[in-house]
């Protein structure tokens, strides 16, 4: 069988895709977004060979970034194995020649949707997220035109109404992934779809990288940048995550997703970051239904 | 002459500017840390990280202003040629590269508007040495404090108060580059 | 035990393999040529090119193929293909007063210079199925007639010389570029008509139509539809003077709507535009209608708050690649922002449910 995807090979492509002029434009957008932590920088996000909606401005991103001597990780609700973390992967093996890997504590740019990592981010390591939609103020204000006068006016108020409003029906805040965040004490910022579990993370040694592709946005957040999410003084921001530990590994303290087992409803819980959970158990860490060491690793 | 504009630049584009802008985009992640940038051999008086940020960063959507001596018809022909850039005034400048007392005043450079405080220009400031001493930064990208070297204080202190307006730094000296972002908040050490 | 679900590259390539295929289906019968589609399918291959912005038949012709006739996963292919070439040059701006017409009409007047030339049109075919098709072999001929030579002017020509439409001055400020900036709101009209003109057809058709129904209704009549070739010529600063590169089929709509004046002006005509790659006439039309509808501030009308007039509206969902993605990534795995909802409804139905209990106890 030929290989469909023959034409996409280095020699039929520039290093990471892009053409040098893009490059430019996506890097100068990224530095003017670390040098103003949490505002949507605007980019002319070109169309890039996966949709739009599948990641396509943190693969500008990470295109951007990239330098042959990188070890890139992909990951996808936590799990390297995900398909389209996958998918993303291998296009950067085949457009810009890095190496892979799925371990956190080896990677120096780690791509990423809809989750953190559980272990702690370094200072040699970049974050890139993909992100649907930038503007935390779009399901109050649907209108570009008024979100970025309420951005330039600090005018946050909606934002507090809605969180208010929301207590006042609920008894709760009723935002459980991307919760928004006010960044350095100015902008309001999507953190991306992250569960609010991952949001005290974001004050991090690493550096942070937005992409929205087909939003034409860039962020970024540089290390050690005040994330603060959105609360009351009464009702405290509080960083949830399901009452259990890991059936696999054991963790207390990881994300966890919940898997549905059998007919009966019978279910467990194992940590959404796969590396995490599988450098645990190398490590002879045993949940309730775990084994010790890693069969099923791929 | 000639053959001074058409070398110097860099001989594997994609992989030297993605290495060199790593350092530029490591610099503005962590205000006052230096960093090494090269690959660029410009004419003096560029320094090779001078010219390796404006080979990775500059091109036809980009003017580029040269400040007092730095404007020399090599310097300029060797632009145009590696990048393609518009040669600009200060006003209009998306990069400004000079000394600093080439660069002042600093009033006219664009600084951006309240919705769109990203149109700014970047100024990159060529020193003789860059240290860690002088001045004590703080802000983001800085987990305590961190020391550089600046030219002075009180211009950086007015330009952070502009916040999220205002002007974006480099400072290189031969292959070496920090940077000092507009949210850097800087005082005497 | 537990064994997580793996494999997610392996899975990856025989979705693949099995979708190529598909994509060829019954090996007992004939692979379809690109030349095939090209010639034999040319409406498709225009739309593909249109939405594509890239003029090049062949290659819209391949997306096509590849794309199994899904026209917007064609239109994606030629999009992603194209933002990788690199820009050479720009040409000079093409003027389809210069066309080759091969169809040219006029619904506001009878006849005019030129003539009404009806072409290869489907309006006065009647949709009966043409079972003769489903049989092969046949080429047929059209009558031949020689081309007429005579310059065909525009019809909107005509009632510019008497003033009684507005007049669209020409300028020689570049546009901004759509595939090069990001857009920017409030767009500017050259900006408008490039989001239009690789718009989904389907969407322009039905912005177009809700105007036809009174959501910000405004009066059109096609003041001249012309579908034709024009040459296309990039100044060469070496020669001093423009060369021709190639042609281009285009097809142009103006629209004629109601008219506009106030005390001190008297009433005058206004105009709306269209033009897309290739054969194209309904998307052109619907473009012209959508184009002047967004006109209603410059022309000092009423925001009567219909989606068509919504600038922001209407360009931010036109592209069908950027909506189709989108709307598309909801397969995706989401199943951790789930789990993130799962557990904030359990824990506030328990602390309803305990509220309630707490009650039913006082
Ligand atoms: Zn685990």
């Amino acid at each position: 069988m030929t290989d469909k995807n023959q034409a996409m090979t280095d020699t039929h492509y520039n290093f990471a895709y892009l053409d040098e002029q893009t490059k430019r434009m996506i890097r100068r957008a990224l530095l003017k977004g670390l040098a103003i932590p949490g505002y949507q920088v605007p980019f002319a996000s070109r169309e890039m060979p996966m949709p739009y909606g599948w990641g396509t401005g943190g693969v500008q991103v990470s295109a951007a970034v990239l330098t042959p001597e990188d070890r890139m990780k992909v990951i996808d609700q936590g799990a390297d194995d995900t398909t389209n973390a996958v998918s993303i992967r291998k296009f950067f093996e085949r457009t810009a020649g890095v190496d892979t890997t799925e371990r956190t504590a080896e990677a120096t740019v780690i791509q990423t949707r809809h989750r953190i990592p559980e272990t702690e981010l370094t200072e040699d390591q970049i974050l890139v997220y993909q992100v649907p939609i930038p503007e935390p103020l779009r399901f109050l204000e649907p209108r570009e035109t008024e979100t970025r006068k309420m951005h330039a006016l600090e005018e946050y108020g909606l934002m507090h109404v809605k969180l208010y409003e929301d207590i006042a029906r609920h008894g709760n805040i009723a935002t459980a992934y991307a919760y928004p965040v006010k960044v350095e004490g100015r902008y309001v910022m999507d953190p991306s779809p992250i569960p609010k579990f991952d949001n005290p993370k974001m004050e991090m040694a690493a550096i942070q990288l937005f992409g929205a592709g087909r939003e034409q946005r860039i962020y970024a957040v540089p290390p050690y940048t005040r994330v603060v999410s959105l609360d009351f003084e009464d009702y405290p921001f509080e960083p949830s995550k399901a009452d259990h530990a890991c059936d696999l590994c054991g963790a207390q303290n990881s994300y966890l997703d919940e898997v549905i087992v059998d007919d009966a409803g019978g279910r467990m819980f194992v940590c959404s970051d796969t590396d995490f959970c599988t450098t645990r158990r190398d490590g002879g860490h045993v949940g309730r239904l775990g084994a010790p060491g890693t069969e099923d690793a791929a | 002459m000639a053959s001074q504009i058409l070398d110097g630049g860099f001989s594997d584009v994609p992989v030297q500017s993605a290495r060199a802008f790593r350092a530029a985009l490591s610099a503005m992640a962590r205000p006052g840390r230096v960093y090494d940038i090269s690959g660029a051999m410009p004419p003096a008086p560029l320094s090779p990280a001078a010219g390796s940020l404006l080979l990775t960063l500059a091109d036809p959507g980009t003017p580029v202003f040269l400040a007092g001596a730095h404007d020399t018809p090599e310097l300029r022909a060797w632009l145009i040629f590696h990048t393609g850039v518009p040669i600009a005034p200060r006003e209009e400048a998306a990069f400004a590269v000079g000394t600093w007392t080439e660069l002042l005043p600093l009033e006219p450079y664009r600084k951006g508007t309240p919705e769109y405080p990203d149109r700014s220009a970047t100024l990159i400031v060529e020193v003789a040495t860059l240290a860690a001493s002088g001045a004590r930064l703080t802000g983001p990208g800085i987990e305590t404090a961190r020391m550089l070297s600046l030219p002075e204080l009180e211009p950086f202190r007015r330009n952070a108060a502009l916040f999220p307006r205002g002007l974006d730094f480099y400072f290189t000296a031969g292959a070496r580059l920090a940077a000092l972002p507009r949210t850097t908040k800087v005082e005497a050490a | 035990m537990y064994v997580a679900v793996k494999g997610g590259e392996r899975a990856i390539d025989n979705a693949h393999a099995w979708l190529a295929e598909e994509r060829r289906g019954s090996p007992d019968i004939a692979e379809l040529t690109v030349p095939q589609i090209r010639e034999q399918l040319a409406l498709a291959v225009n739309r593909v090119m249109a939405e594509g912005s890239l003029f090049d038949p062949d290659l819209a012709a391949l997306a096509i193929k590849q794309a199994r006739g899904d026209l917007i996963e064609a239109i994606f292919l030629i999009r992603a293909y194209r933002t990788t070439l690199p820009r050479l040059g720009v040409s000079t701006p093409v003027d389809t007063g210069e066309m080759a017409c091969d169809r040219r009409i006029s619904a506001t007047f009878k006849d005019v210079p030129g003539g009404q030339v009806l072409g290869p049109t489907f309006d006065y075919t009647h949709r009966l199925l043409d079972f003769k098709l489903a049989a092969e072999g046949e080429t047929p001929t059209a009558p031949q007639a020689p081309a007429q030579g005579e310059p065909t002017p525009r019809v909107t020509d005509y009632l510019n010389r008497d003033g009684l439409i507005q007049p669209e001055p020409a300028s020689d400020t570049t546009p901004p570029d759509l595939t090069r900036e990001p857009m920017e709101f409030p767009a500017n009209r050259a900006l408008r008509l490039q989001s239009l003109t690789r718009g989904d057809e389907g969407f322009v058709l039905g912005m177009a139509y809700s105007t036809q129904r009174g959501y910000a209704r405004n009066h059109p009549f096609v003041g001249e539809l012309r579908i034709g070739t024009v040459p296309v010529e990039m100044d060469v600063p070496e020669l001093g003077f423009a060369v021709g590169i190639g042609e281009i089929t285009l097809t142009e709509c103006e629209s004629v709507n109601q008219f506009t004046g106030s005390k001190t002006e008297p009433p005058q005509f206004t105009r709306g535009y269209g033009l897309v790659f290739g054969q194209s006439e309904r998307k052109a039309i619907s473009m012209a209608l959508v184009d002047r509808a967004l006109r209603w501030k410059e022309l000092g009308e009423d925001n009567v708050g219909a989606p068509a007039q919504d600038a922001e509206f209407v360009l931010s969902h036109a592209d069908n690649i950027q909506a189709s993605g989108f709307l598309e990534h909801i397969k995706l795995p989401h199943y951790v922002d789930f789990q993130s909802e799962l557990e904030l409804i359990r824990r506030i139905r328990a602390e309803a449910q305990a509220a309630q209990a707490q009650e039913a106890a006082e």
